[in-house]
């Protein structure tokens, strides 16, 4: 029941993009067409799916106050979290680079879905978002912390199809020229992101 | 800014070309409307002015910072990794300003240390890094680093007035606080006729306010307009 | 340049020196500012502590202020009884003493179920309680913690010497949304809370939708921030509930 209500919270009350505006360059960058919008909202379920729980191992095992624990009890008071920020960066950016080299060699035909959007997701900040929301809300277990990661990710893409799908079929409305392509795109992200809202109240 | 009208002898400093640098992100190329980038955190600390300010400097010091180093490293940085390097150039600088306030202005920290975090994810600096402290001389880079913080302030300043004095109906500025302008018995609360505009303090009208401003930006320079 | 810059050795001699270069300055400037930001998290507590007790104060008169008003400083275990009790000046690096127990931690690491407002996961932490002499009254402050909307908020409630009456509060709040839920800060949501007074049994105390209508155990809380006015109301009933365990075992 946990892992459901953090999943769905990932998606609806918490979205990246709608509650929080992280990942909002790639967001309006590549959301001109369905297709490629979601190619890059896959990527980002599974980077987040992968990077969160790597980085709660991290925080809970190497950073956080007497997490070192484990290596000898003489650790319990060294603090290593003025590094988390660096840490999460980089295990952000390797992972990219690894899951980029693995996914080229055995699975050829997702690299090719995903594969140019991969070093895109190094900078997305809805990434570096999702570890430090994993470090702020403390879950219990990894598994909370891997279905945060994966109910953002998926929050994620759905704000970006959707707004693809919209930017598709606005094409052949009678937008003012001035407003065309960038403008009209963050006000019906304005305007979407009120609907979520709605979602704001429930308890799960 | 000011300097740049004063008679320069250093021609290179002040040339037309570097002008333009510090120009266009006001603009024409300005990260926000134009390019796209650093807009995560405009979104999320337009709704009072005083935390606009005191992101625009931050991201300001750290900009400067960041293309001065990678552009002093530039012929260093392998290629393979720069993306991981800038990433961490940008980190630590914060981490060590974040660190150093604490210690010796623990009020500013108070205020900053909420976009800490904000501020290294900011693709505006990632971005400028990338696409331009990476293939210039120091000296551009600094310049280029000032323009396109100034760009990416002014729409910070001018969406977080807009959402203030609607939304809150008071101005606030780093050291003063909040100062609410508006007489208090105009309010419907104590029988008067307005209300403060709640909405706008809620997340989604910043993307509205900045939809706006991109509207207006290009209906005056129609070499802006997308296809 | 003769060096390959895209050669794997290169790549990873220049990581290499990156990493030591960013890891001993970060480590350098960390461990050699952390006195001094522990001396500046020390003052903003004592002065958030006595602001609870309407006693305005400043950073560097923290210390002196703090030593007049806090006669003694408690601390209790979750079954409201005394487990140990200090006075005179803070030592930061002393442990025991109540003043160093870090209340935020205690709770992020102690998250109390949805719901759970007896907070029965916090059987082994440790709850300061600080006794003030102000005009010649005693005075109890609490420190509280909780969640808001987007992440933690805190406060300290001071009491009054009949252990009913509030005498004052002061909140805080990280990442609050400025102009809703963050104003829980401000003086004005702060100064409705003097004078009124703890309900007998749980819940004590009620923060209502804003604009609501208030009883003597009840005020109202910021309009749009329901979700933060509804976490200071939940942190003050659980805390609070601790707290009573303490003061009725102490009237017997």
């Amino acid at each position: 029941m946990e892992y459901l209500s953090i999943f769905v919270k990932g998606i609806f009350v918490e979205n990246m993009i709608f509650a929080y505006f992280l990942g909002m360059c790639s967001y309006l960058a590549v959301s001109k067409t369905v297709k490629t919008a979601n190619g890059l909202g896959l990527a980002v379920i599974f980077v987040l799916g992968i990077t969160v729980p790597i980085n709660y191992l991290l925080e809970n095992y190497v950073l956080k106050e007497g997490a070192l624990v484990w290596l000898s009890p003489e650790y319990a008071t060294v603090d290593l979290s003025f590094l988390s920020f660096i840490m999460f960066i980089a295990v952000i950016a390797s992972m990219v680079q690894l899951v980029e080299m693995i996914v080229e060699k055995f699975a050829p035909a997702l690299y090719g879905a995903l594969g140019i959007f991969l070093p895109l997701i190094a900078v997305n900040c809805s990434i570096l978002g999702g570890a430090l929301f994993m470090q702020e809300r403390q879950y219990p277990s990894i598994g909370e912390a891997t279905v945060f990661g994966l109910g953002s990710g998926v929050g994620w893409w759905l704000a970006i199809v959707a707004i693809a799908a919209i930017r598709e079929k606005i094409r052949y409305s009678h937008v003012p020229p001035a407003l065309r392509g960038l403008g009209i795109t963050y006000i019906i992200t304005g305007l979407m992101g009120i609907a979520f809202m709605s979602f704001m109240g429930i308890e799960i | 800014m000011s300097s740049e009208n004063k008679p320069v002898k250093k021609e290179s400093l002040f040339s037309k070309k570097n002008r333009k640098l510090l120009k266009d992100p006001l603009g024409d190329s300005n990260p926000i409307t134009i390019q796209v980038l650093g807009i995560c955190s405009a979104l999320a600390i337009t709704v009072q002015l005083q935390q606009a300010v005191i992101m625009s400097l931050s991201v300001l010091f750290v900009m400067i910072g960041g293309n001065l180093i990678v552009s002093l490293l530039r012929n260093l940085i392998p290629d393979r990794i720069r993306i991981i390097v800038q990433l961490v150039v940008i980190a630590s600088l914060v981490i060590i300003v974040d660190e150093v306030l604490k210690a010796y202005q623990p009020d500013v920290s108070e205020k900053l240390s909420v976009f800490v975090g904000l501020i290294i994810t900011n693709c505006i600096i990632m971005g400028r890094l990338e696409a331009f402290a990476l293939a210039n001389k120091p000296g551009p880079s600094v310049l280029d680093a000032i323009g396109n913080a100034m760009g990416y302030a002014w729409i910070l300043l001018a969406v977080s007035v807009v959402r203030e004095v609607f939304g809150s109906g008071a101005i606030s500025l780093p050291g003063m606080g909040q100062v609410k302008f508006l007489p208090s018995e105009w309010f419907i609360a104590s029988s008067g006729f307005y209300e403060n505009n709640n909405l706008m303090i809620l997340p989604p009208m910043a993307l509205v306010v900045v939809g706006i401003i991109i509207w207006i930006q290009r209906s005056r320079n129609e070499a802006l307009i997308e296809d | 340049m003769a060096v390959n810059k895209n050669s794997t050795g290169y790549t990873f001699t220049f990581s290499i020196i990156m990493v030591v270069i960013v890891g001993v300055s970060l480590a350098y400037t960390s461990l050699s500012l952390k006195p001094l930001q522990k001396a500046n998290a020390a003052d903003k507590q004592m002065v958030d502590i006595l602001g609870a007790i309407q006693v305005k104060s400043s950073r560097s008169d923290a210390n002196a202020d703090f030593q007049k008003y806090v006669t003694e400083r408690i601390s209790l275990n979750y079954n409201g009884e005394l487990f140990s009790s200090k006075t005179g000046e803070v030592v930061a690096s002393d442990l025991k003493d109540p003043f160093n127990i870090d209340v935020k931690k205690d709770y992020r690491s102690h998250k109390p179920a949805k719901g759970d407002m007896s907070w029965s996961n916090a059987k082994d932490v440790k709850f300061p309680l600080y006794v003030c002499e102000k005009e010649g009254d005693t005075l109890f402050v609490i420190p509280v913690v909780g969640s808001g909307l987007w992440g933690p908020i805190w406060g300290y409630v001071a009491l009054n010497s009949d252990k009913k009456t509030i005498y004052g509060v002061k909140f805080d709040h990280k990442t609050e949304t400025p102009g809703l839920g963050a104003e829980i800060k401000e003086d004005f949501f702060s100064v409705k809370f003097t004078g009124k007074t703890l309900a007998e049994a749980a819940p004590y105390f009620s923060v209502l939708k804003g604009g609501s209508t208030t009883d003597e155990h009840s005020v109202d809380g910021i309009t749009g921030g329901t979700i933060t006015s509804k976490g200071v109301e939940e942190m003050m009933n659980r805390t609070l509930d601790i707290y009573n365990k303490f003061f009725e075992s102490e009237e017997k």
